[in-house]
């Protein structure tokens, strides 16, 4: 493999299983190779936390944030932007896709954010702790209601959802398994069950109350017993559908866009062989997650999937960020630049409803185009920034003091991914930087790094910087 | 739409939080209600009185005068049955008329999708705020997601006009359709060209925009201003949704909910005579609504959520007055503490759509709902 295409794989993997990287550290990395990379990304626990007390004492609303989701929203995206820790900070937006936990209903960023944290703690270890975790996880009970599932008057939601879009899909569970499942969870709720107002917010707690439990046998997927919910989540991780929804899940989020999720039952994988490679190594490993994002990362499906994806918001936001070295640490901008992924249509902490967003082409209308387009532009154009100012000084060492218009934009698409256009979109490139004739370092620096920048912003705006 | 062959225009301003009915058009000689509103109660002497039983919010006073013209229909207890009492839940209904499942669709997106069925302007439908709503997203219906119209764009970073210029003609040339890219690749250069054309159309709009109306600093006057600005423009919309908030008025609620009103009123009203100073009103009306009421017994600071709310309807074709009924403020006759609804939202819709946009409404609203008829028939515009 030639440097360049070690490049190439080394960007899609930080694409993926990041936040995109800069082109010191893909060099970094390419130093110790690929395998060693993912392995790397993989033992998080060995990097250092993001230093969350920097951020509360520049901004304490974050670490409080009540009800508003903004501040919420400036707490997560503070993470995403300075961690170095960043699969394990792409597995916890991977688990908020998955099991979406929406704000709008939990009116409560305080615990919404509590379930963020719980999903960097535990979700690159195990399913079935995971699940369980979930299950008592305050604002999850909160937002599917199972605090209102009471053993005299079972409330279903919870019990629905955890089949439906948690563990096993549509079609792979009758009415009545909806019904015994959400029996087993009767008692798991949430204290302080006080009124917010008009004495304000009370934290929640998990509770497990017992009289309130459904002590009766119950009839789940062909096992019957007196469950209770770790019961229930024992017997859902025998069910085969299980393994392969939640692969699915991640070769949607993490290879290559897949139908929308509702659509799951009636149109097969695009890829079966990877769902049943995925599956296997899952079944294998007691649903231990690890083994699985190290079979993916290192397999040949995932490397053929580079630019197979449209980027969702946050990616957009964050990647570009740190790319041009912007918002690093506390920034009095933070809460409003936190709002641009919603902008763009993907409110993190509050996702639309529990099917949580659709994602691939449908991130894309016309405004939302706009604003993708508008903030990577405003950024990557912008020569004062760190991370522009680094990659201006790699195009003007890359090959001598003149360049021509044709070297120059290929310099600058190598910088920006690398990203492969087509025809179409190179010629237009190439005509833009025609029209200012050669590049010239050595006689107008500056003036050539207001080219670049734009050039960079240009490129920004093509259709296959919408993939990531 | 008398004298006039200008095509109807709808304004949706959406009052995001729960708009407070209780305290909008209040009771004022219902015992019920200075019982229940301790701490909030607006005394009779503050109201606005509309007639001898009820009357407007004190801060309501620009609306009050359109209402004392005649221009304005106060539609009761608006809602619909089971109220989810949650804010996404219940905008979520009101954007795709689907009150028993998750929606993709909005009503105003198949509105549109009657309106231009092949999409071949991309400002038909325009969205003055940061992201788009729902009730305005359809397949194949491409609609302008304006923040500022003033500084609406693509590429904004680029200073100088006419270098923008050619780097927008290269855009241009580079989302055109390109054979075999695939489904994706050509949905993305359709909505790239959209984009592109809308902000081009949408640009001449500040430039020949001039106006004595001086709107004040409020977010809602700048997004009704800007919404003044395209329809005056004279570009083909027919759609406008903008939004103002929060109402989600739990605490501090007297000093909130007034300031609120105030901005939203003195917005409305420079509005329109933004649009009269312009000759450009009576092919307009104007539909507020807000996802839910809140409860009826305030909580000694402000009020939670509720059921039934109120919508007001607005312009020279709006029969003025009263529709449907206030819903019975007896404690029994509430439901777990709320006014309930007795006004289904989506026969309103449906007035909209038929009576004034001359759409077919049962297929956007997903049903027959009975229709209050609030819009001159006879093309009286007064």
């Amino acid at each position: 493999m030639s440097n360049r295409e070690e490049i190439a794989l080394l960007a899609h993997l930080m694409r993926r299983a990041g936040f995109g990287a800069t082109r010191d550290e893909l060099e970094a990395m390419a130093e110790q190779g690929y395998e060693a990379t993912v392995e790397h990304l993989l033992d998080y626990e060995n990097q250092p936390p993001v230093d969350e007390y920097t951020l509360y004492r520049y901004h304490p609303i974050t670490e409080v944030p009540g009800g508003a989701a903004a501040p919420g929203q400036a707490n997560w995206l503070y993470f995403m932007v300075n961690t170095q820790r960043p699969l394990n900070e792409k597995m916890a937006l991977f688990w908020h896709h998955v099991f979406a936990t929406g704000n709008a209903k939990v009116d409560n960023c305080n615990h919404l954010l509590e379930q963020i944290q719980m999903f960097r703690d535990v979700g690159m270890d195990n399913y079935r702790e995971l699940l369980v975790r979930l299950a008592s996880n305050p604002a999850m009970i909160y937002w599917l209601d199972n605090n209102e599932n009471h053993k005299i008057a079972p409330n279903e939601n919870w019990g629905r959802e955890l089949l439906e879009l948690f563990s096993l899909g549509v079609g792979n569970y009758t009415e009545q398994d909806v019904y015994e499942c959400s029996r087993a969870f009767t008692g798991w709720t949430i204290s302080a069950k006080m009124p917010r107002y008009p004495y304000g917010r009370h934290p929640w707690q998990f509770e497990y109350r017992a009289e309130d439990h459904d002590e009766t046998d119950k009839s789940f997927l062909g096992y019957t017993g007196n469950f209770n919910g770790e019961d229930i989540i024992d017997i859902i991780l025998k069910q085969p559908a299980c393994p392969n929804f939640i692969v699915r899940h991640l070769y949607n989020f993490f290879v290559e866009d897949e139908p929308q999720v509702p659509a799951w039952n009636i149109e097969q994988p695009r890829n079966p062989d990877a769902i049943r490679v995925l599956a296997q190594t899952f079944v294998e490993n007691d649903y231990d997650i690890k083994p699985v994002l190290r079979v993916l990362f290192n397999s040949d499906f995932f490397k053929d999937a580079m630019y197979k994806k449209v980027k969702n918001p946050t990616e957009v936001v964050v990647s570009t960020l740190r790319l041009t070295g912007d918002l690093q640490g506390p920034d009095p901008r933070l809460e409003a630049v936190a709002r641009e992924p919603g902008y763009m249509g993907q409110d993190i902490l509050d996702p639309p409803s529990v099917e949580g967003w659709h994602t691939g082409h449908e991130w894309i209308n016309s405004g939302s185009l706009v604003k993708r387009v508008n903030f990577v532009a405003d950024r990557i154009s912008d020569t004062n920034l760190p991370g522009v100012q680094r990659i201006v000084e790699r195009i003007a060492g890359a090959n001598g003091a003149t360049m021509t218009p044709e070297e120059f934009v290929e310099n600058c698409l190598d910088q920006m991914g690398p990203l492969p256009v087509s025809d179409q979109t190179r010629g237009e490139l190439l005509s833009q930087a025609q029209s200012e004739g050669t590049v010239d370092w050595e006689g107008s620096y500056d003036d050539s790094a207001r080219r670049t920048g734009e050039m960079l912003a240009l490129i920004g705006a093509t259709r296959e910087y919408q993939f990531g | 739409m008398a004298n006039t062959n200008k095509p109807p225009v709808l304004v949706v301003l959406q009052l995001t939080g729960g708009n407070d009915y209780f305290n909008t058009v209040i009771p004022y000689t219902d015992g019920n209600y200075y019982d229940s509103r301790r701490s909030l109660g607006i005394s009779e002497n503050r109201v606005l009185k509309l007639d001898d039983e009820l009357g407007l919010h004190p801060a309501m006073a620009p609306m009050k005068d359109i209402f004392d013209k005649g221009d304005m229909a106060v539609i009761h207890g608006i809602g619909y049955e089971n109220s989810p009492r949650s804010h996404f839940r219940s905008m979520d209904i009101w954007h795709t008329c689907e009150p028993d499942k998750v929606g993709t669709e909005g009503w105003l997106g198949r509105a549109l999708k009657q309106i231009d069925p092949n999409s071949e302007n991309p400002v038909t439908g325009v969205n003055v705020g940061q992201a788009l709503p729902r009730a305005l997203v359809a397949p194949g219906v491409s609609v302008a997601s304006v923040a500022d119209v003033s500084t609406y764009g693509l590429l904004t970073n680029i200073e100088q006009e006419q270098q923008r210029q050619q780097v927008l003609e290269r855009f241009a040339n580079m989302y055109g359709p390109a054979v075999g890219s695939g489904q994706v690749m050509e949905y993305l250069g359709q909505t790239g060209l959209d984009a592109l054309k809308g902000a081009d159309i949408l640009k001449v709009a500040p430039n020949q925009y001039e106006s004595s109306v001086e709107y004040g600093a409020s977010p809602i006057a700048q997004k009704l201003r800007d919404i003044a600005m395209i329809h005056t423009a004279d570009v083909g919309t027919r759609v406008f949704y903008t939004d103002h908030g929060s109402f989600d008025t739990h605490a501090a609620q007297a000093t909130t909910h007034a300031q609120l009103w105030t901005d939203v009123s003195e917005a409305v009203a420079d509005f329109w005579d933004d649009l009269r100073e312009h000759d450009a009103d009576d092919n307009v009306i104007m539909f507020m609504f807000s996802e839910f009421g809140r409860r009826v017994r305030d909580n000694g600071s402000g009020t939670d959520h509720g059921a039934a709310g109120v919508a007001f309807a607005i312009g020279p074709n709006i029969n003025g007055g009263f529709y449907s009924e206030y819903p019975e403020t007896r404690a029994e006759a509430l439901q777990q503490g709320d006014l309930v609804p007795n006004q289904d939202f989506r026969g309103v819709y449906s007035t909209v759509l038929e009576d004034w946009m001359k759409l077919d409404a049962p297929s956007v609203v997903n049903g027959q709902f009975e229709a209050p008829a609030f819009i001159h028939t006879n093309g009286g515009s007064h």
